[in-house]
């Protein structure tokens, strides 16, 4: 217990707004010291020479912030565990939480460490060994090869037609909805003059003719703005995939690949259908990404023969990029993710390791 | 003021034999003034001669202030931006307008602007106090002669060169002042100079016989005359001049100049001619500019931030060389950047424009390595440790209603980081005040009374011997008792004291000898005696009270009041001093039974209460000196028996007793030393009987001598006077207490035991600090003291040679001391000082005094002390701390890292130490609360502080940089430009302040407890390299993990189980949260203290930043861009989310975790320990093990009391082991 004396008469104007209280140690535990105890006489000898107002004794046990506050909102206490309050924290003495890692504290943080993250981990690296992932390349095979010595100008050639197909098989039963991604590789959609080259305004308003400015290099044709302008919207991917199994076509969804708030709220009324822009324009953090082209609502049996028809318009050969079509299920976190769940592994074991090379020390080398 | 007139009458040079008379005629001329430093000339009583060239000299105005309204701005514009930082960002400020700027220009502009704004406030602030001190001096009025014989008041500043003017009692000189004359016939006046150079007693000035008649008003009509002097310059204790009048010229030395800044005791008036003004006086010469002072940490700070920059460049180097190779070998490849339609730095043909836009670009990008924040917050922190520092209630004086103040707050942190302390002496140790304590008489000793000393002393050796007792052999517990019993008198004397109405300077108690039961003593008549020469033999004037009836008395040194405040209380009240006669009132009178003794009669009666006044014929004064040491009258009783009275230094006293006069030698000898022990200022009193023809024989040749002229004059007055103080008979010994302050030994103790060193610096005499060395327990016996002085030689030379072989043999001798108990005291006065400052000896003297438990520098100058402070400071390079009250502490105030001023009582003194102080405390004591909490927490919080400030920063700058190399080294953040804003100022500001505000390693009792723990200051634990890089390593590891995690884990799978995948606004929102995590429980773990505030502040980060996340992706995505709804729609639903922040958090802490739990659980710091102890509640329930670890954590220390304390025991064991040869071998180790 802490017993607060507290006191608003002569010694707070002759300190100018300095609220005095003399604090007492609980019991007779802290009078270890002399200088402590002279200290204790000086105040209250200074205590029976000025008037005692009001006297209050709040209990304050350590990290006891719900008794202050209990105090607060009882009627009478109000005012003087404000005051009281105040003088703790002027004085520097709040009432704190001291934590110390003591070994044995050490060693249950470390354990409760691992027993969190392990099984984690677990949990999430089944999750994933579930999903059911297919990447196909296709940038080099679907160039005929007579043109596979110069792909840039086969790709940037209007007159050849760009139609190619790949097939693969399912090796592993897949539950719709099965997700369709184009990975592109080294392709900066990060760097600073394509990120910047938009105008969220236009996108949302349709045509506008101010806010177009930050769209450079592609804000104008003809003095004609633009729509959508800027190098996002410019460049954006038209490759088209066909999905063909047993003869018959796997219909492909494309709607909602987008966010319902950008579909929504930033994109206006002619644009908010293209969803592919839309997706398109929400650029990738790494040179290397993968987006949403739409889904298949059916299953995948296994071995089922998936033929993909495509056009490969996009040029990804003039910077060497690949070109790549996946389809994937997702799990409960999402797409194929392993590494997630070995770092939760490692990081569980290396902290249950730690703990057992703790308490070994410990064991071997005990303190006091 | 009948007194006044009284006093006026006299002719007190008369009587003085050595300070200040001179022979009637000027023996030696004018002194030659010609040349170069000679060039002043100054016309008496013609001020408008003053008005133009060549005799325009500086106005009495002074100026403390560092800018004035014009210079303000550009000068401390010029202070801000002389920080590096502070430039940097200036730079990037100005960049920012530019499309260069990776930011918008706000972002740049605004925390600037505040940073610098703020700064500069203080400045400002700081400068209007010191500019409205300098009204209150400048408007002070003086009398000066106006015209026509008229005097009139005018104010300080209005003061020209040439002015007569009229000072009177207890004023202040307003001026360098030739004295013309005083209210006393023979123009002497009394000068305190307490503000110049810190001694107490009066000194003495004395006016030229010539100007004597300008005694009054009327007489300065027609007065002129024509000084030609020295220029200006800062030399207290010299003055060159020449005075021209009536057409003769007279040489002027420093006995006629009274200073600016002293003070007029004991004197109804003086007139004086003004010499120098303003900032040409003396004492404004002396004052050191106030250099701007910076803490250690801040100036290491420096280094860091140089550190930063140094990586700043090279990685901004890296990422534009970087961009460059990308612009021009892979740009042209990128169709979807449309390279052919660049304009400026993306265009693939200019490589080098878009290398250096860039590295612009990089440096703005990358400045969140250099925390602009850190300086901003360091400012708010020092500012809050400052209002505690305020606001600390046991650091409140009731006394005087002064509470500690912070007046700088940007040495906080320096407080905790102190090793040496120079100390002034009084008004700061010592209230100045002298108290009769004790007295030796005819080898009986009287007084019970102990001193403060003793007093703490005993309470500490009794409290240790309980320690010893659990621990010890029976054996030793019965040595142990048989102490207690010897000091249980002193103890339970103590607590009478207290009920005792204290007299002032008299603290004496003793029934034996008081209200007149001294009439009863065996030795009544040598008691009398005893009393008669406290009573006769002093240079006192006595002034009554009419209100009370009593006299109080004006004495040249404290002693001597508390001697005659002393005589009085035993019944001989000193009263009226004539030209040639001290009377003095006795209470007892004695009649009837004569003793003969030693052939002075004395008879002694049954006490009446009838007091008779009895007249003692002053035949000759030979006065005190520093060199003599002892002071002796020559009276005529009113039975015609002649009687020299002596009292001095017992050493002196001791080689001039004749043989039968050593009765009480023994005796006395004794009870000296027990004083000197207890720390008491202690004279020897003799006398001895004259025959009449005796005297006349020896008053011939005395009056001879004094009227010769000649060189040697001094020498055989001297001589003289030594014929007559001979073959003496020791009456007794007198001990005055010094009063210290209140706590000032405990305080010395405590601050020995954190390991501080403590130099007193003090303008006074040797003796007298010694004797105060030997109160605070600086010095103690057995200490081997090392006197280092200076020889008598006209050659500089020889002088100083002979100081630097004293110093080698000192250092020598230290060098081969074997005990390792030995403690040295190095005590030095000003004159060889001044010799072992100079630039070849003072490294040796350095090496000398740092080797010594204490030093103790007496008679030292304003100047000199500062120069003390500059060697320790430099020559060290540890910080140092110097603490004085007075004016003429201010230069070593200003010098040292941190200043303590002492607000006392004296309010109105200009410049004073307050002023010039960084700290200003009411009473000494509280230094150590000062230091051992406040400075211990301020250094660490500030140190810790800045350590995670640099962590955070890197760990947080360099994920900009490691995305740069994914992102073509382009420029691009991943990061939305508010997030980066909010970083500093909003997400991770408050956790950091609060550690800097309320982080406690230790409470407060615990600091005072355990001293030792303050030494986590000095020897800089928290903030040496191993820390920093430590620091820094850590925000690398932090920055690799929070990046490189996130990519791994977002960079191409489908992050939903609705298959998106993650854009840039995701990953960047993602490794933001991680980032704000893994900082904020950084800070917790760091953290040990948590009060509310701290939970609130950390936690309350974190959740500020999801609350600004969801407001900001509410807001309409025009204002929001990508961040619209990231947080409800995009990640919150997203399991993978959270995974990814609980893993990166984790990652983060996890091996600084580690880190700390291994040094905690193996490598315990003192603190750690301590808080263990206290967090198992040990200190409760194992109050022997507290006690233990207390003792333990004190440092090795040769002074205080406990050293002293230590010391006994040593002894005693060493008594007790030779006493049981064989038995008894076993023995404790104390504390080490």
């Amino acid at each position: 217990m802490w017993e607060l004396t507290f006191n608003t008469g002569i010694q707070t104007s002759k300190v100018a707004g300095r609220i005095v209280v003399v604090e007492h140690h609980r019991g007779d535990s802290e009078m270890t010291d002399s200088d402590r105890g002279t200290q204790r006489d000086r105040d209250s000898a200074k205590l029976q020479t000025e008037e005692r107002n009001v006297t209050i004794h709040v209990a304050v046990s350590v990290c006891a912030l719900p008794t202050l506050l209990a105090y607060l909102s009882s009627s009478w206490g109000v005012v003087a565990v404000r005051a009281a309050a105040f003088y703790m924290f002027t004085q520097q003495s709040l009432p704190a939480c001291k934590p110390v890692l003591t070994p044995e504290w050490v060693i249950m943080t470390f354990l409760f460490i691992g027993f969190i993250f392990i099984p984690v981990g677990l949990v999430t690296l089944r999750a994933s060994h579930s999903v059911v992932e297919i990447v196909e390349r296709y940038d080099i095979g679907c160039v005929p090869e007579p043109f596979r010595i110069d792909k840039v100008s086969y790709i940037q050639d209007d007159s050849i037609p760009k139609n190619c197909s790949l097939s693969f098989k399912v090796p592993k039963y897949m539950k719709a909805p099965i997700y369709i991604y184009y990975q592109l590789d080294n392709y900066y959609q990060n760097h600073r003059r394509y990120v910047k080259s938009r105008s969220d305004k236009q996108l949302l308003h349709g045509q506008n003719q101010h806010g177009i400015s930050s769209c450079q290099p592609v804000e104008v044709n003809n003095d004609r703005p633009i729509i959508p302008c800027g190098l996002i919207a410019w460049s954006l991917f038209n490759d088209t995939f066909t999905f063909i199994r047993n003869r018959a076509e796997l219909k492909v969804n494309r709607k909602n690949i987008a966010w319902k708030s950008d579909r929504e709220h930033k994109f206006g009324k002619n644009l908010s259908d293209q969803e592919d822009l839309i997706v398109w324009m929400r650029t990738s953090a790494l040179p290397s990404f993968r987006k949403l082209y739409g889904r298949i609502e059916k299953d995948l049996n296994v071995d089922d023969v998936v033929v993909v028809y495509l056009m490969n318009n996009y040029n990804t050969y003039s910077f060497g990029g690949k070109k790549k079509l996946v389809l994937s299920t997702t799990s409960w976190f999402g797409g194929k993710n392993d590494f997630l769940g070995l770092a939760y592994v490692f990081i569980g074991s290396s902290s249950v390791t730690i703990a057992i090379v703790f308490t070994l020390l410990h064991l071997l080398s005990p303190r006091h | 003021m009948t007194q006044g007139r009284i006093r006026a009458r006299l002719r007190l040079s008369h009587l003085y034999t050595f300070a200040c008379t001179r022979p009637e005629a000027t023996e030696e001329g004018p002194h030659s003034i010609e040349g170069p430093g000679y060039s002043r000339i100054v016309h008496c009583n013609q001020p408008l001669m003053h008005k133009k060239k060549p005799f325009k000299y500086r106005s009495n105005y002074i100026s403390t202030t560092k800018y004035n309204f014009f210079t303000f701005l550009p000068k401390a514009l010029y202070e801000q931006f002389h920080r590096v930082a502070n430039l940097y960002f200036l730079a990037a400020a100005i960049v920012s307008v530019t499309p260069l700027s990776p930011f918008s220009a706000v972002s740049m502009i605004a925390p600037l602007v505040f940073v610098v704004g703020l700064s500069m406030a203080k400045e400002a602030l700081e400068d209007w106090r010191r500019f409205m001190q300098d009204i209150k001096v400048n408007s002070r009025k003086v009398k000066f002669h106006k015209e026509e014989g008229v005097f009139d008041y005018k104010s300080w500043k209005k003061l020209q060169v040439g002015d007569v003017v009229k000072v009177e009692k207890d004023q202040f000189f307003p001026a360098d002042l030739l004295l013309l004359s005083s209210s006393y016939e023979d123009g002497i006046c009394y000068v305190e100079t307490m503000n110049l150079d810190g001694e107490t007693n009066l000194k003495v000035k004395r006016a030229l016989e010539v100007t004597l008649p300008l005694d009054e008003d009327a007489s300065f009509k027609n007065f002129t005359g024509k000084i030609k002097c020295e220029d200006p310059n800062p030399s207290l204790y010299t003055f060159i001049g020449n005075f021209e009048y009536d057409h003769e010229v007279y040489a002027l030395d420093p006995s006629q100049i009274l200073l600016r800044d002293s003070k007029l005791r004991n004197t109804a008036f003086v007139y004086g001619v003004v010499i120098f003004t303003g900032h040409d006086s003396k004492v404004m010469q002396n004052a050191t500019k106030s250099p701007s002072k910076r803490s250690r940490i801040e100036r290491k700070m420096d280094y860091i931030i140089y550190v930063l920059f140094s990586l700043l460049l090279v990685i901004s180097l890296v990422s534009s060389i970087g961009f460059a190779v990308k612009t021009k070998f892979d740009m042209p490849d990128w169709w979807y950047l449309q390279p052919q339609n660049t304009d400026d730095y993306y265009d693939p043909r200019k490589p080098v424009l878009s290398g250096v836009t860039h590295l612009i670009t990089a440096l703005m990008l990358y400045g969140y390595l250099i925390p602009i924040s850190l300086y901003v917050s360091i400012e708010v922190v020092k500012v809050l440790q400052a209002t505690f520092i305020n606001q600390d209630i046991q650091m409140y004086d009731e006394e005087t209603g002064n509470p500690a103040q912070a007046r700088t707050s940007n040495l906080n942190e320096e407080l905790g980081q102190v090793d040496t302390i120079l100390s002034d002496k009084t008004g700061t140790l010592t209230c100045n005040q002298m108290d009769f304590l004790k007295c030796s008489i005819a080898g009986t000793a009287y007084g019970m009374s102990s001193s403060e000393v003793e007093l703490a002393a005993a309470q500490q050796m009794a409290s240790d011997l309980e320690d010893q007792d659990v621990e010890r052999s029976t054996d030793f517990r019965q040595k142990g008792k048989q102490q207690e019993i010897e000091l249980e008198t002193v103890v339970i004397s103590k607590d009478e004291m207290v009920h005792k109405s204290p007299i002032k300077g008299f603290s004496f108690e003793d029934s034996r000898v008081m209200e007149g039961n001294w009439l009863n003593e065996p030795n009544a008549d040598v008691i009398m005696l005893f009393f008669r020469i406290l009573a006769i033999c002093h240079t006192a004037v006595p002034e009554l009270n009419e209100e009370t009836g009593s006299y109080t008395y004006e004495s040249e040194s404290p002693d001597e009041a508390a001697f005659l405040v002393a005589a009085k209380e035993f019944g001989f009240e000193f009263c009226k001093r004539t030209q040639s006669s001290v009377f003095v009132r006795e209470r007892y009178s004695a009649s009837g039974q004569t003793i003969d003794r030693w052939g002075y009669q004395c008879t002694i009666f049954l006490k009446v209460l009838w007091a008779s006044c009895r007249e003692f014929k002053l035949l000759n004064m030979l006065e005190f000196t520093s060199k003599r040491k002892r002071m002796t009258v020559i009276v005529r009783d009113e039975d015609g028996q002649i009687l020299v009275l002596c009292k001095g230094a017992d050493s002196i006293i001791f080689d001039r007793l004749s043989k039968n006069g050593r009765l009480y030698e023994e005796d006395t000898t004794r009870h000296l030393n027990e004083y000197g022990e207890a720390g008491l200022r202690t004279l020897a009193l003799a006398y001895k009987r004259l025959g009449e023809s005796e005297y006349s024989a020896w008053n011939n040749e005395f009056q001879e001598a004094k009227t010769t002229i000649g060189a040697d004059r001094d020498l055989m007055l001297e001589n003289i006077a030594e014929m007559m103080e001979r073959d003496l008979i020791l009456v007794g010994a007198t001990a005055v207490e010094d009063k210290l302050q209140k706590g000032v030994p405990q305080c010395i103790d405590k601050l020995a035991q954190a390991g501080l060193k403590i130099w007193v610096l003090t303008g006074d005499k040797v003796e007298t600090a010694i004797n105060i060395g030997y109160a605070c327990s600086l010095l103690r016996q057995g200490m081997k003291q090392i006197c280092i002085t200076e020889i008598s030689s006209d050659a500089k030379e020889v002088v100083k040679e002979n100081i630097l072989l004293q110093i080698t043999n000192a250092s020598q001798m230290i060098k081969l001391e074997r005990d390792p108990h030995a403690a040295f005291a190095l005590i030095i006065d000003g004159k060889t000082l001044a010799y072992a400052l100079e630039d070849d000896v003072k490294q040796q003297f350095l090496v000398l005094a740092v080797q010594c438990a204490s030093v103790i520098c007496c008679r030292v100058s304003p100047k000199q002390k500062a120069l003390v402070t500059r060697l320790v400071k430099e020559g060290t390079g540890k910080t140092t701390l110097a603490i004085g009250d007075g004016a003429n502490d201010v230069g070593m105030i200003k010098e040292a890292d941190i200043g303590v001023g002492i607000s006392g009582v004296e309010g109105m003194q200009v410049g004073n130490a307050v002023m010039a102080s960084d700290f200003s405390i009411a009473q000494f004591r509280f230094l150590e609360r000062l230091l051992v909490v406040h400075g211990h927490w301020c250094y660490k919080r500030i140190a810790q502080m800045v350590c995670y400030f640099f962590y955070k920063n890197i760990a947080f700058g360099l994920t900009l940089f490691y995305f740069e190399a994914f992102a073509g080294f382009s420029g691009q953040s991943i990061y939305d430009d508010w997030y980066m804003l909010l970083f500093n100022v909003l997400l991770t500001s408050l956790p950091v302040i609060s550690l800097g505000v309320f982080e406690q390693d230790v409470s407060s009792e615990v600091c005072l407890q355990f001293p030792a723990v303050y030494q986590q200051g000095p020897k800089n634990l928290f903030f040496d390299w191993y820390k920093i890089l430590g620091w820094m390593g850590n925000g690398l590891y932090s920055s690799l993990i929070i990046f490189f995690l996130n990519i791994i884990i977002f960079y191409d799978q489908a992050f939903r189980e609705e298959g998106q995948t993650a854009s840039m606004p995701a990953l960047g929102t993602t490794m933001f949260t991680c980032i704000i995590w893994a900082l904020n429980c950084q800070i917790a773990f760091t953290m040990s203290h948590f009060t509310w505030i701290q939970h609130l502040f950390i936690w309350g980060s974190i959740a500020t930043w999801y609350l600004f996340l969801f407001v900001y992706g509410r807001l309409s995505p025009s204002i929001s861009g990508n961040a619209y709804q990231i947080l409800v729609e995009a990640l919150a639903p997203a399991p993978i989310y959270w995974l990814a922040t609980l893993l990166v958090t984790i990652a983060c802490n996890l091996p600084y975790l580690a880190h700390i739990s291994y040094q905690r659980c193996f490598h315990p710091l003192d603190h750690h320990i301590i808080q263990e102890i206290k967090y198992y509640k040990k200190d409760v329930e194992d109050q022997r093990m507290w006690t233990r670890e207390r003792s333990r954590a004190r440092e090795r220390t040769m002074i205080g009391f406990s050293a002293r304390v230590d010391a006994k025991i040593r002894q005693l064991k060493g008594k007790l082991q030779r006493k049981q040869p064989s038995s008894e071998i076993h023995s404790p180790a104390r504390s080490a």
